[in-house]
């Protein structure tokens, strides 16, 4: 099925000063389609969680928001590395975040898990030298 | 309790949005890991922090929060403070630690966020 809305956000890597922009309009974009409350929450946060992953951990990447009438679904792709250990990757409070990301106040290994928690679908499938795509999504009904 | 009230008892300065300290507030929480406040932090509360950089304001933004105080005297650069604006935070700033900004708030009825948090042993 086409998307009724699609936005799609280059991501570039280390680039702190930006990174949260894409989510940002995301959410804007959201609200003006009518998203609201919790769903809307939920899919800020997990937006900028992965925005703020593509900067950190990837050699850049880009984010994709598709909106459908019953669910509204953000597809995080990069360019590599590739994730050596997902299941690692998916504990709590592992992380390889650079000194950099922590003193802004990030890398606390929660970024992979709170987007799991906050999204109803959540699938990731990384290749190590190739990539890492994460696909999230939000039910509206 | 109002933002009012908070402005009040932490001696705070008002460094953006002076028209909305009416606004009722419950709950509070205290971090300097943005990581920790976007995974826990379920309500449109209060964040005191001493981290000053543009991502409090975008976790802000992304958890509708209603009130950032600065700790410690310290005050952001006006950029940031012009994005807290057009989002409609309020932002403060109080020369008191953030220990010591929790400890008075809690003192005049503010709780902290109800944040589930379980050891793992309890999970067997």
């Amino acid at each position: 099925m086409e998307p009724m809305y699609t936005g799609s956000y280059q991501v570039a890597k280390d680039d702190y000063t930006s990174a949260g922009h894409a989510s940002a309009d995301i959410k804007r974009q959201l609200k003006q389609i009518g998203v609201s409350g919790d769903v809307l929450r939920r899919v800020a946060v997990a937006s900028y969680e992965v925005e703020l992953n593509l900067v950190i951990h990837s050699l850049g990447g880009e984010l994709t928001l598709n909106v459908y009438p019953d669910c509204v679904q953000l597809v995080s792709s990069d360019v590599g590395p590739g994730i050596p250990d997902l299941n690692m990757a998916m504990k709590e409070g592992y992380s390889t975040a650079s000194e950099m990301a922590r003193s802004m106040g990030f890398g606390a290994g929660m970024g992979l898990p709170n987007m799991k928690r906050n999204a109803d679908d959540f699938n990731i499938e990384s290749t190590v030298g190739v990539g890492t795509t994460i696909t999230m999504g939000f039910h509206l009904r | 309790m109002t933002i009012a009230d908070m402005v009040a008892v932490l001696n705070a300065k008002v460094l953006v949005g002076g028209d909305k300290l009416d606004t009722p507030v419950y709950t509070a929480c205290c971090s300097d890991l943005m990581s920790d406040v976007l995974a826990f932090v379920d309500e449109k509360t209060v964040l005191i922090t001493g981290l000053t950089n543009p991502h409090v304001v975008r976790t802000s933004e992304m958890l509708d929060l209603k009130c950032l105080v600065f700790a410690r005297g310290k005050i952001p650069t006006d950029d940031i403070l012009q994005s807290a604006d057009d989002q409609g935070l309020v932002v403060l700033a109080t020369k008191l630690t953030a220990f010591s900004a929790c400890g008075v708030l809690y003192e005049m009825g503010l709780r902290g966020v109800p944040v589930p948090v379980q050891w793992d042993q309890e999970d067997k």
